[in-house]
């Protein structure tokens, strides 16, 4: 029953199951390598879902979507950062507000602009659909497998990996990027290198949650078909700041990573029905414990938690 | 600063207990307002309720504005049953998000509505039960109408549902009809142990059956009433394995979407679906509350429930006007309309009940189990349509994917 072209099938599904999450993490990944964990994932994935909506809704145009869902992300990202950075806020607490903040925002446009259509559904336009649609590129699209395997998918999971690429390209390549990094080992250290420790945390903050932002969309216009629906996030925010750990906080690694949750999200579709349901819906953890053991037992250097992670930075305090 | 901290939590601890000492004040108010109301209504007991003294509590598990699924459907029937009876908006009182597994916030909500003056409360959600029954005791002169149980009182504590599978046993038979590849899936929230789901699949499966006895129903179970990534992926990997009609016992509709995205066709639940994807949805399986909200409200304005001598459980059905299907989508195969037409008339008319009696389709075929499903594990078991709940094993053409 096992064939390639089921095979196939199954990784085109997993590739599309890890697509927000690509998103969330890239995302989360940016925001703690200068030393903020960012617990608002979700809620900024789910105004960016709104945003990037709205913008279709009135656009017809999925590159105008995606502006509009990365600037909510933005915005977004922007009151967690004025707080924790500027008021030294805890993180946890912002983060955790900012989710709740998010999705009900989010809930409370959409249920609005539910009521003022007509048909009691708000959904995109059937032009705007054709453009979120997988690709088909004329000879490419048509190869056996290869053409199936890397060229069959829509436009946002092209989007996703090509922003992971320049990220990872940002942090480990430019020195802007080292010198983030070095904010998030020691935010002091980097301070006393005339490293400007405010500006880089604003930059890194905001740019992660308008990539999050993104991911938002991904889930309000690719997974619910263009129909609003409540909650449309539903959770995937959460997986992805776990992510962020199995990705050892690289954005490169984090492509494979949302991809081989994203297959671990859909397996259970693609099983025999022997195995109970639940021990799918646990196993990503389970790897991501696995992740976290091996990462620690090997002390691969480079690929651990920045140090600061966690702690705001009072400059009067050194 | 620690001074001016603490003068401000002592300002606020003051605050606090004078709202409190108000709040209570309040709802004793309330209180007695409620018992004079449940004293004129024990002097009414034989004549009901009259129109003006009604009033109807809800409780919603989610919000009904978000325009599809659940919550929505239910809030149509008591909309419907508003305009109906003639109810002003002061007369109906919402409940909205009222989580089913959190008692406290349950009790809240009833206990609300009973302040406000509800001679009738009507609880949507499974989770709810328990507390109806508990406050049905403590509240003997208000009705207690609860959706999806199966625990009543009597008196004034009734359980409500209806023969939903009599739908889906049409919906079987558009599906049947349209599929090319001969198999059929079905995104299920629950597994076999839920009999809601299970019979609704066993009704969907023997439909099928009825007009293409070679075709197989997959299902796939997503473990969740509300799941939008899971429901669609379960659709995909069922189109995956080659599936070309998909159905669904869940509340969004990303399965018709993904259904129509890969270009096959679906059947819907809770509302129509065409409207938000198109015609490849064949049909959608509905609830029409109303008919039951209007019969129960009615009962007790005209006296044929009272308080305290008796109510009565319902268990509706598509005669009763309670469920049905859509009109056909233009992309039904030929002769659907005429299939299930036949079906619908034995079953309106009570020969054919899906588990129980049997009917003569247009061939001339004899179909229907009566009473004895063969399952598919080959066994054989006893089955009716009185008690969903009961039905735990499928039907012989359903495959667990």
């Amino acid at each position: 029953m096992i064939s390639l072209d089921f095979i196939l099938k199954f990784i085109v599904a997993a590739v599309a199951a890890g697509t927000p999450l690509l998103f969330g993490t890239v995302g989360e990944i940016l925001s703690e390598k200068v030393g903020h964990l960012n617990l608002g994932v979700e809620g900024m994935m789910s105004i960016g879902a709104l945003t990037g909506f709205m913008a279709g809704y009135g656009s017809h145009n999925l590159a105008v979507s995606m502006i509009a869902a990365f600037a909510g992300g933005m915005v977004s990202a922007l009151i967690y950062a004025v707080l924790t950075i500027g008021f030294m806020a805890n993180q946890n607490v912002i983060g955790l507000t900012l989710t709740i903040f998010g999705v009900g925002f989010a809930n409370f446009v959409g249920v609005y602009m539910v009521g003022k259509t007509s048909s009691n559904t708000w959904q995109l336009s059937a032009d705007l659909i054709s453009q979120m649609k997988s690709i088909h590129i004329p000879l490419l699209s048509d190869i056996p497998v290869i053409g199936k395997l890397i060229f069959s998918y829509d436009p946002f999971t092209y989007t996703g990996i090509i922003i992971a690429l320049i990220c990872g390209w940002y942090l480990f390549k430019t020195k802007a990027g080292l010198n983030t990094q070095a904010i998030g080992e020691n935010p002091a250290a980097a301070d006393a290198a005339s490293i400007q420790v405010t500006k880089w945390k604003f930059i890194n903050i905001v740019l992660g949650g308008g990539i999050c932002g993104i991911g938002g969309a991904y889930c309000s216009m690719i997974i619910n078909g263009g129909v609003w629906i409540s909650d449309c996030v539903g959770g995937l925010g959460w997986i992805s700041v776990a992510l962020v750990i199995f990705a050892a906080w690289r954005p490169q690694t984090a492509i494979l990573g949302s991809f081989i949750f994203g297959a671990l999200r859909v397996l259970k579709y693609y099983m025999p029905s022997v195995i109970p349901i639940a021990f799918f819906n646990m196993l990503p953890f389970i790897i991501t414990a696995a992740v976290l053991l091996i990462a620690s037992i090997r002390g691969t250097k480079g690929s651990h938690i920045p140090e600061n992670l966690g702690f705001n930075y009072f400059r009067e305090d050194r | 600063m620690k001074m001016n901290m603490k003068k401000i939590l002592a300002l606020i601890c003051a605050l606090a207990m004078m709202l409190l000492v108000f709040a209570g004040c309040q709802s004793s108010g309330k209180d007695e307002g409620g018992d004079a109301e449940g004293e004129t209504a024990q002097v009414e007991e034989t004549a009901g309720v009259p129109l003006e003294n009604i009033k109807v509590g809800v409780i919603h598990i989610g919000d009904p504005a978000t325009g599809s699924g659940y919550s929505y459907t239910h809030d149509q029937g008591i909309v419907a049953m508003q305009k109906e009876l003639g109810l002003s908006d002061e007369q109906i009182v919402r409940k909205n998000n009222i989580d089913d597994s959190d008692a406290t916030a349950i009790e809240n909500a009833m206990r609300e509505c009973v302040e406000e003056g509800c001679n009738i409360i009507f609880a949507t959600s499974w989770g709810y039960m328990d507390t109806c029954e508990a406050l049905a005791e403590e509240y003997p002169d208000v009705f207690f109408s609860h959706g999806t149980g199966y625990k009543s009182n009597g008196t004034n504590f009734n359980n409500y549902f209806g023969r939903i599978y009599q739908a889906r046993y049409l919906s079987g038979i558009a599906a049947g009809l349209k599929t090319q590849t001969g198999k059929i899936g079905y995104v299920s929230a629950q597994g076999v142990e839920n009999g809601e789901c299970t019979s609704g699949i066993d009704a969907f499966a023997m439909g099928v059956a009825s007009v293409n006895p070679d075709a197989v129903v997959e299902v796939k179970i997503t473990n969740s009433w509300y799941d939008p990534e899971g429901e669609g992926q379960a659709a995909q990997a069922l189109i995956d394995d080659g599936c070309d009609v998909i159905a669904q016992h869940c509340d969004t509709n990303n399965p018709q979407i993904v259904a129509r995205d890969n270009g096959v066709w679906g059947v819907g639940y809770n509302s129509d679906m065409t409207s938000e994807v198109g015609d490849s949805v064949l049909t959608s399986v509905v609830w029409n509350w109303g008919a039951y909200y209007t019969a129960a409200v009615k009962n007790v304005m005209d006296g044929t429930w009272t308080v305290g001598q008796n109510v009565e459980n319902y268990y509706g059905s598509m005669a009763d006007g309670l469920c049905n299907i859509t009109d056909l989508s233009a992309e039904a195969a030929e002769g659907t309309q005429d299939a299930v037409n036949v079906a619908a008339a034995a079953i309106i008319d009570g020969s054919f009940d899906v588990f129980t009696g049997t009917y003569t389709d247009a061939e001339g075929n004899m179909i229907g189990c009566d009473g004895a499903m063969e399952t598919n594990d080959g066994s054989v078991i006893e089955v009716d349509g009185t008690n969903y709940a009961a039905i735990t094993a499928y039907y012989k053409n359903v495959v667990v994917k």
